[in-house]
């Protein structure tokens, strides 16, 4: 059933190796302008739980790399169907359509994997280096392969490039910015937080935050970022065979 | 083989195809031609897969595209209209793709490379970006990429749309090239001189329907052997006769600004049809 996924993940990894050179600096942009501006300038002599702010912000910016990493292969996707109509490639090949969200969702975990590769070594640059466990690396996978699978299902329901545009407007952009990337949900208040709780990013960036500060993880956010990813993960699938008609 | 009975597909309250039946018998080259909008690209698209069908069933080598596709899509080779090379990777990457997509062993899709860009002719091509290709090289590429598995059936939609009249005969030559070796060809186009010169039968397609559907020289003979152009109150039309005195005659007995040529298959198509193909 999976026969041919290998083919979607190397023609993926092939546009990425050839674009590296060019994509690290611009993933590097962003993370350094937040380490620098909140971390560094703002955050300076702010204390989160008995952590700089620094320690407190990198694995937000973390999860926040894994989740727009691996969602930015929605973008990819949608370039082979609109521009070089590449989709067609794939559906009049004998693979199934779980070869093919699996070597698409693969290819996102990937580049969400180098993203966050990038923003620890920005963090190493400012000084930072956290545990980078079993934990951390699992709560960072599940995220990502969430992301990966939503922005898979997502790119064939959009009909051109700008609809992909507001997609990153409506569902990227709030998450990363309410999904305790920058400050504690503690301080919000306990219905902001309740609310904040349904983005699969909160749990996220509380189990990434926590395993990376050595602090005690809740299993929950484990089983919850599994559930999410195993739901979108269906979606995608379902998706892809209606985009066939 | 390819066996497709009472094809139908429905856009909303627009009928694409309205039970096309045909059967194309191995090692044939098969044109099914038809004016733009008429149900061709849909057609391929079914038969590949690409697009559902509401009614009917599609065989390709016995196996059925809604009950076993993916033993179906195994079968065939297909060169869409519109380029779909991925623009981004090299020549031999995109063949490289391909051949894992049809889940070849890589040994094999080296081997197949190296034949296939002989083939093609593009063997000091093969570590260029497909993107710097001309638009004669990508529709060679796209042919070669199709046959890159051996499929036994080839679908050619459109092939040599927009391409120059040189590169156009180069490909005629490929594909002929490729039926030798016994490869079932089905070939969309509303060129005529294509299907003329590359059909061992020819389907009309018409507003979704199937008009006729013969040999090349059994459609043309059907209204005659001599056509004579006239310009009637402005607007042209044409005569058929069935000998060249006959034709003469006409032509005698007429003013001027008369053309006799030879009947050739957009003719039939408008005789049957009453509209031209293109």
């Amino acid at each position: 059933m999976t026969k041919g996924w290998t083919a979607v993940y190397l023609r993926e990894m092939i546009i990425l190796k050839r674009r590296l050179a060019k994509l690290i600096p611009a993933w590097s942009v962003s993370p350094l302008l937040y380490l620098i501006a909140f971390g560094y300038a703002v955050g300076r002599h702010v204390n989160v739980g008995g952590h700089s702010y620094l320690e407190f912000l990198l694995p937000g910016l973390a999860a926040m790399a894994s989740m727009t990493q691996a969602f930015a292969i929605a973008g990819e996707i949608n370039i082979a169907r609109f521009y070089w109509h590449i989709f067609d490639e794939f559906q009049a090949a004998p693979i199934s359509n779980l070869a093919y969200v699996l070597g698409e969702v693969l290819a996102g975990m990937t580049r969400a994997l180098l993203g966050g590769g990038v923003i620890l070594i920005l963090g190493a640059l400012f000084g930072v280096v956290l545990s980078y466990n079993a934990l951390f690396l699992t709560a960072f996978l599940l995220n990502s392969f969430v992301f990966a699978s939503l922005a898979v299902g997502l790119a064939m329901h959009v009909k051109s490039h700008a609809d992909q545009t507001l997609l990153n407007n409506f569902i990227i952009t709030p998450m990363a910015f309410l999904g305790g990337t920058f400050f504690p949900l503690s301080q919000l208040p306990v219905w902001g937080q309740r609310v904040l709780e349904v983005l699969p990013l909160t749990h996220a960036t509380k189990a990434i935050r926590a395993s990376a500060l050595v602090e005690p993880v809740y299993a929950g956010d484990y089983l919850i970022l599994a559930g999410a990813g195993c739901v979108c993960f269906i979606f995608a699938i379902i998706s892809v065979n209606q985009a066939r008609s | 083989m390819i066996e497709v009975k009472d094809l139908t597909k429905q856009f909303g309250d627009r009928t694409a195809l309205a039970g096309v039946s045909f059967t194309v018998g191995p090692g044939t080259i098969f044109g099914y031609l038809g004016p733009n909008g008429a149900g061709k690209t849909t057609t391929i698209r079914i038969l590949t897969g690409l697009t559902r069908l509401d009614k009917g069933t599609v065989l390709l080598n016995g196996y059925d595209i809604g009950k076993d596709p993916l033993k179906c899509k195994a079968q065939f080779g297909l060169v869409p209209q519109h380029t779909n090379l991925d623009a981004e990777l090299t020549v031999e990457e995109n063949l490289l793709i391909h051949g894992l997509l049809h889940h070849m062993p890589k040994p094999d899709i080296a081997r197949r490379t190296e034949e296939l860009l002989d083939y093609i002719e593009m063997n000091d091509r093969r570590k260029v970006l497909v993107k710097t290709l001309s638009g004669g090289m990508k529709r060679r590429l796209l042919i070669g990429r199709a046959l890159l598995h051996a499929p036994g059936i080839l679908f050619l939609d459109e092939p040599t749309v927009g391409l120059d009249p040189a590169i156009r005969r180069r490909i005629w030559g490929l594909v002929r090239k490729i039926q030798s070796s016994g490869t079932t060809i089905f070939l969309t186009t509303h060129y005529i001189e294509e299907a003329e010169f590359l059909a061992d039968r020819v389907a009309f397609l018409d507003t979704g329907r199937i008009v006729a559907e013969d040999s090349p020289a059994a459609l043309m003979a059907g209204i005659g052997e001599w056509a004579v152009d006239f310009l009637d109150d402005n607007r042209l039309q044409t005569a058929y006769f069935r000998s060249r005195d006959e034709a003469r005659e006409y032509v005698v007995s007429r003013m001027d600004g008369l053309t006799v040529r030879r009947v050739n298959l957009e003719d039939a198509f408008i005789s049957l049809t009453g509209r031209k193909i293109l």
